[in-house]
């Protein structure tokens, strides 16, 4: 006889959609009403799962064992949906519940036959690509072993099967749409001129109540619409005014092709490039053949005071014969050209010399300091895929399911993996200081220039640029700089596809993600988001409940009509943003951060790495004591104006006081 | 022989000046201002020397003097024009670039590029000096540009006054006791437990049962000079000894880890900070230091697992048990009361079982310089474990990791005697001597927990946590009745539902069990067999899966990757380790901005009431523009104004195993023949 239960459907949308192993604590949320409505019902019925719009069950499988690591054997009922993976089992109080989705298993195992003797010897093992694995015992008499195991192998795996992906299925709708986070041409404009931005608000024209560039950035945002409350008389000078100043890009020095609009000129990038002005689109298909796979040097970002550029490419087509190209040449002159304060360029390549070198051979390499003028080539050592896949491997040896005991610190180390962060990261600052310090602009690149050369834009963008800190600002930068550039997230994560020992595969967005983590822990004011908002995006970058991480390329998601039939993440982050705001979130005024690059600030990713093991998890969810913290301030925030307009109030009508009033008896310790 | 602004010293002291300083007698400019603390004296001195600022290897720096007083080695910057950036976090006794003789832990000479320990007498005075100091600074002065004679001066004189064997009545404890104005502060809400009544309300505020008796058997130290405590011998089964000495590692392994781990904060320039960091996990697991903050964090729990679970009285032993008695004893009184969490309680706690329990902090701390076999940071063990509890769970603690750092700063400031005596008797004899000697009035010490001494309201701000989640009902009152009540259910912490099979008197008592059972005893008991090792696993993780109470049981997380290095105390002085406009101080800003805020209102609430305010409002610190601020706040202030990142130079280490990994490319597609 269960006493109480938790039901997921009896939730927010939001705790269904994340995957989850643990004893449910959320059992108290239950009313009345519903807890005798399910007391009537059958154990089985109360084990089986919840569903989304769209979800529908494939196999169900009583009484398996599910071999939790932390808290030993638990019976209950084994559920596979087309989209999720699901134990119940009411044998504990709160029932304890084990929700993932179908598209985080890397591959699932049989163990033992069915002569195997032993308890719990006969069933599943799963491997997961969160740093779990999942073991499940069937009873050899009980035959649900087979069945679902062959549901499991065809729904967690739908590409190999030639079936949709549930982000396909998935029907639920939210208030605002994600795939307009990022508009590429208003995302250039909106890196203006910041002082030119002043004067406009200095004269007044809009209402502008904080000088900061956070809250202009906004207005600008607002300006979209264009239904500005503008005295009329004033309209023209300020629509002047504001065409002039949103020549971010656009400017004097860059300029927006069209010429990928059909993505004939590179496959992997998006429709709209920003290139140097004086560039013609002729000789971009030739800088494009010296590229390789034509991922020619694109803007990625310009300093709204110096002017000085962040772009990206791949490598140049250099070979062993050392080959040049004019063009490829003139270009990037263009590029230091277009930045007046500095007569040098640095190229940043991702990659150890060693592997640069080696290239060669491949017929890529890297610029040759005598063909580029002007230009100083930087290696910045960080490894390739496999070398990062490795790492990964070795480090959930060490954590799941148990953390190494004895020499936890040089077991650490021996994996290399926070090392690797460290390498990022210093890429990443070394070309924020170039462009903020240096005013010089960089080229940065790797071998295609879709892995590292992802990672140490969008980290430099996140350091130089406060807009990128906010939730929104972080979706577009997610967007741009990782979505529509072309990296492989089908190939490197494995969307649907059974192949798990693919070579191609490479946890290159999570150490990006890791590497913001390890910002935000650095600098705990400096984001607008907060770690579930990074564990969620991870979480569904596995998921395949969102279209946001399906395809590799902004060409194939257009193919696929992605936007047209699949749910944006961002559109269900941006539904309920109290759940991913950091509370604590101070809006800096153009403030660049340099996060320390150095072993002694970078920490392992507890929250992330070692989540499903009880003992390591925070004693209630981070998020929550976000929440907690958030109720507080607003509690604050309320009595401060309950405060204020008493104030006015009294100072008003000093005379109509009836009583003392009981305010303010609280001392402020306690209240904080 | 004195310094400018020094009073008469009493006659009865000892010259603290080697006959070969006493001749030279430069007049002393003003224009650099030495202070002085009543008693202190200068004693030698050296101008134009530089002192290197600590930043990128580069030559920067400033002029100045640099003197040795009989309390401390101080540089006074000629150019001392930072005046208008006064800090917020100031030590009123220390300033930035003041040493005590007690801070001072190693002293190099630099000749011809090359290091050279100094100690004893010198033949070859060297160009450079590096000090390297108790709480981690690292100073670099250059005495390229200083007179000869006055190089040897200072440098003797240094070496001399900070590192050669001192009788104890020459601390400066002393001369300050009997120069400085008796301004101790009667407010004090620390409980000192030197009187019987201290004890006798402790044993009230934990309902101790009736077979605890403050006991005054020991007054004159009769039975030990050690111990000045009740002492219970329960002959009951119901008993569990443990011998600390041989389940934790000793005081010499405590030590040599200590060593070896505070080298590694000991940074001399830049590349060197680079060159370690490659290895930074191996080498901190090499000083086996934070493996022991777990050994002995893992020890308190099974402690609190006999007391809390088992009903079992624990009796913890030690050769002397006044080292790691001290320590386990305390964490356990921290992680089962929280009372002790509280500032004062906190202070109660170093109070009865350090300074009254009579852990020899001058041998400890090598203060006189007597033996170095004595020396062990013992006391600083315990702070490092309190720190792993306060990063754990910052709601249930009254005081942040800041008042952990200063605190730990305090045990080289001379004028407190709160850590300058190996026990009460020694400082009763001490005091008893000294004040014959000068015929006057016995020694008024200072304590070290009255904080204005060093820190104005502002600064001791930093001390209180502001999101410490106080009790409900806080009771502000009378001092010992507030205690007593606050404590009343704060020390039953987990009222176990289960019923112990014990009955009568031994239930009665295990009910109550409370932390006063850890009685403490001398020499060696036969050391009952060891627990099944996985029982305080089990034990934690039924704890742990429960919510948190923040005023009940508290226990650490002890899994390799919770135990951390405590960044503030050990980083601090290190400009490249800063993080502008981060660190947990951004936190803090944000907080104490939101509290302000809310507390200016209320100020303004109340002149409406046309009160008038009284000046006891709890101070706010002003931390405008945290984007400013830097992690090494509120310490290292003034340290590197430019806003550059630290870019890492050391370079990458092998893979050894991954050589094939390494090689490979990123893709398997042959590049020239993708080419058009």
């Amino acid at each position: 006889a269960s006493t109480s239960q938790s039901d997921h459907s009896a939730h927010t949308k939001s705790a269904s959609l994340v995957s989850s192993d643990s004893v449910s604590t959320s059992a108290d949320n239950f009313s009345p009403d519903l807890r005798v409505l399910r007391e009537t019902n059958k154990l089985a019925e109360m084990e089986e799962p919840p569903l989304l719009p769209g979800e529908t069950i494939k196999d169900m499988a009583k009484d398996v064992t599910y071999i939790c690591p932390f808290t030993g054997a638990i019976r209950g009922t084994l559920t596979v949906t087309n989209y999720r993976l699901y134990f119940k089992s009411m044998e504990r109080d709160p029932p304890f519940v084990l929700d993932a989705s179908l598209g985080v298993i890397n591959r699932v195992e049989k163990i033992g036959g069915a002569s195997s003797r032993g308890e719990n010897s006969y069933g599943l093992e799963i491997v997961c690509k969160d740093i779990r694995n999942l073991r499940f015992a069937h009873k050899p008499e009980g035959r649900t072993r087979r069945s679902i195991f062959e549901n499991l192998m065809k729904y967690a795996f739908p590409v190999s099967n030639n079936l949709p992906l549930f982000a396909f299925e998935y029907k639920e709708v939210f208030p605002e749409n994600g795939w307009k986070v990022y508009d590429p041409i208003w995302e250039y404009r909106r890196q203006v001129d910041f002082d030119l931005l002043d004067q406009i608000f200095a004269i007044k024209i809009i209402s502008i109540e904080k000088h900061s560039i956070h809250s202009a950035k906004l207005q600008i945002k607002k300006m979209r619409s264009w239904n500005l409350t503008v005295v009329k008389p004033q309209r023209n000078l300020f629509a002047n005014l504001l065409l002039f100043s949103l020549q971010g890009i656009p400017n004097e020095s860059w300029r927006l092709s069209k010429i990928n609009e059909r993505y004939e000129l590179c496959d992997t990038y998006p429709a709209i490039l920003a290139v140097p002005v004086n560039i013609p689109d002729e000789e971009l298909k030739r800088v494009a053949s010296f590229r390789s796979r034509g991922r020619i040097p694109v803007l990625s970002w310009i300093h709204p005071e110096s002017q000085a550029t962040i772009t990206r490419c791949s490598q140049p087509m250099v070979g062993v014969s050392g080959k040049r190209s004019k063009e490829d040449e003139k270009y990037l002159q263009a590029i230091m050209d277009s930045n007046a304060q500095s007569h040098k360029i640095f190229i940043f390549d991702a990659r150890p010399s060693v592997n640069a070198v080696a290239n060669k051979a491949k017929g890529g390499g890297y610029e040759s300091e005598d063909a580029y003028q002007n230009a100083e080539l930087v290696f910045l050592d960080i490894h390739n895929i496999h070398v990062m896949r490795e790492s990964l491997r070795k480090l959930k040896e060490i954590v799941y399911p148990n953390i190494e005991e004895t020499h936890w610190l040089s077991n650490l180390e021996s994996t290399h993996w926070l090392e690797h962060i460290k390498l990022i990261l210093a890429g990443a600052l070394r070309i924020a200081d170039k462009v903020e310090s240096g005013k010089t602009s960089v080229v940065v690149h790797c071998s295609d220039g879709w892995d590292r050369t992802a990672q140490l834009t969008s980290l430099s963008l996140l350091m130089l640029d406060g807009y990128y800190r906010t939730i929104r600002g972080f979706e577009v930068l997610v967007e741009k700089e990782w979505l529509s550039f072309g990296h492989r997230f089908q190939m490197r994560v494995g969307h649907g596809d059974k192949n798990h020992a693919d070579a191609d595969r490479s946890p290159v967005f999570l150490q990006f993600i890791d590497c913001v983590w390890q910002m935000t822990r650095q600098f705990p004011t400096a984001f607008e988001f907060n770690e579930y908002f990074l564990i969620t995006i991870l979480d569904h970058l596995y998921s395949c409940l969102f279209g946001t991480f399906l395809c590799s390329s902004e060409q194939q998601r257009v193919k696929e009509s992605l936007p047209k039939k699949t749910v944006s993440l961002w559109s269900y982050i941006n539904s309920q943003l109290e759940d991913f705001t950091n509370p604590l979130y101070v809006s800096y005024s153009n403030h660049v951060l340099y996060p320390v690059a150095s072993m002694r600030h970078l920490e392992l990713w507890v929250g992330y790495y070692i989540r499903w093991n009880p003992r390591m998890k925070p004693q209630e969810p981070v998020h929550n004591r976000y929440k907690e913290l958030l109720a507080k301030r607003a509690e604050l925030q309320k009595k401060v104006e309950e405060l204020q307009r008493e104030i006015t109030n009294r100072s008003t009508s000093s005379s109509e006081r009836a009583g003392s009033p009981a305010q303010c008896v609280t001392p402020v310790q306690t209240v904080v | 022989m004195l310094g400018s602004g020094a009073k008469a010293a009493k006659p009865s002291f000892v010259s603290y000046i080697s006959p070969e300083e006493i001749h030279i007698k430069e007049p002393i400019e003003k224009e650099v201002n030495l202070r002085l603390l009543p008693g202190e004296q200068l004693l030698c001195e050296a101008s134009t020397v530089y002192k290197y600022i600590q930043e990128d290897g580069s030559n920067r720096g400033t002029y100045g003097k640099l003197v040795c007083t009989n309390f401390k080695i101080a540089f006074l910057d000629e150019d001392s024009t930072s005046d208008d950036n006064e800090p917020q976090f100031k030590n009123k006794i220390i300033g930035e670039n003041d040493i005590t003789l007690q801070c001072v832990d190693q002293i190099y000479g630099v000749y011809d590029e090359k290091k050279k320990l100094l100690t004893g007498q010198l033949r070859k005075y060297p160009e450079k000096l590096i000090i390297y100091c108790k709480d981690l600074r690292v100073f670099n002065f250059c005495l390229r540009y200083t007179k000869e004679e006055e190089v040897k001066r200072i440098v003797s004189g240094i070496i001399h006054h900070s590192q050669t064997p001192k009788l104890l009545k020459r601390l400066f404890l002393f001369s300050y006791a009997s120069a400085a104005p008796d301004n101790t502060d009667g407010r004090n809400q620390t409980v000192m437990f030197d009187t019987l009544e201290d004890w006798r309300d402790e044993l009230e505020r934990t309902k101790g049962d009736v077979q605890y008796k403050a006991v005054s058997t020991n007054e004159g130290y009769k039975v030990s000079e050690k111990i000045y405590r009740t002492i219970r011998k329960p002959p009951y089964e119901l008993l569990k000894t443990d011998d600390l000495s041989s389940s934790l590692p000793s005081l010499q392994e405590i030590q040599t880890a200590y060593t070896r781990f505070k080298q590694l904060f000991l940074i001399d320039n830049s590349t060197d900070f680079w060159a370690t960091d490659v290895k930074w996990f191996s080498l901190l697991e090499s000083t086996n230091w934070l493996e022991i903050i777990r050994r002995v964090l893992k020890k308190a729990i099974e402690v609190v697992e006999c007391l809390e679970r088992q009903h079992t009285n624990v009796l913890l032993i030690e050769e002397s048990a006044t080292d790691l008695c001290c320590v386990i004893s305390s964490l356990v009184q921290v992680m089962m009361d929280s009372y002790s969490r509280t500032k004062s309680g906190f202070q109660s706690l170093i109070q009865k079982e350090w300074v009254i329990g009579g852990h020899g902090f001058l041998d400890r701390c090598n203060h006189l310089h007597k033996s170095d076999k004595e020396e062990a940071p013992v006391f600083l063990l315990l702070l490092n474990c309190v720190w792993q509890l306060v990063q754990q769970y910052p709601p249930a603690f009254e005081f942040t990791e800041t008042y952990l750092t200063v605190l730990s700063d305090s045990l080289y400031v001379p004028i407190f005697s709160t850590f300058f005596f190996n026990s009460q008797h020694q400082k009763d004899t001490a005091m008893t001597g000294e004040s014959l000697k000068t015929q006057s009035s016995p020694f008024r010490f200072l304590t070290v927990w009255d904080w204005s001494v060093q820190f104005d309201p502002k600064a001791q701000a930093f001390l209180n946590n502001p999101l410490y989640a106080e009790k409900p009902k806080p009771d502000k009152s009378q001092r010992k009745t507030a205690r007593f009540k606050h404590q009343r259910q704060l020390s039953l912490p987990l009222t176990q539902t289960k019923s112990s099979p014990k009955r009568g008197f031994f239930r009665e008592e295990t009910d109550h069990l409370i932390k006063n059972i850890l009685g403490k005893r001398i020499g060696k008991f036969i050391n009952s067999s060891d627990e099944p090792p996985n029982s305080f696993r089990e034990f934690y993780d039924s704890w742990h899966s429960k919510p948190v109470d923040y005023h009940g049981l508290l226990l650490p997380c002890v899994d390799g990757p919770e135990i951390k290095v405590w960044a503030q105390r050990y980083l601090r002085w290190i400009p490249e380790a800063q993080l502008h406009g981060g660190g947990t101080i951004a936190t803090a800003a944000k907080i104490l901005d939101l509290m302000e805020e809310v507390q200016n209102l209320q100020v303004k609430m109340d002149e409406e009431h046309s009160q008038a305010i009284s000046g006891d409002l709890h101070a706010v610190p002003m931390l405008r523009n945290s984007a400013r601020l830097s992690s090494l706040f509120p310490f290292a202030l003034l340290q590197r104004q430019s806003v550059k990142p630290a870019l890492p130079t050391s370079t990458w280490k092998d893979l050894e195993d991954e050589d094939d990994l390494v090689r490979r490319d990123d893709e398997f597609v042959d590049l020239s023949s993708d080419m058009l």
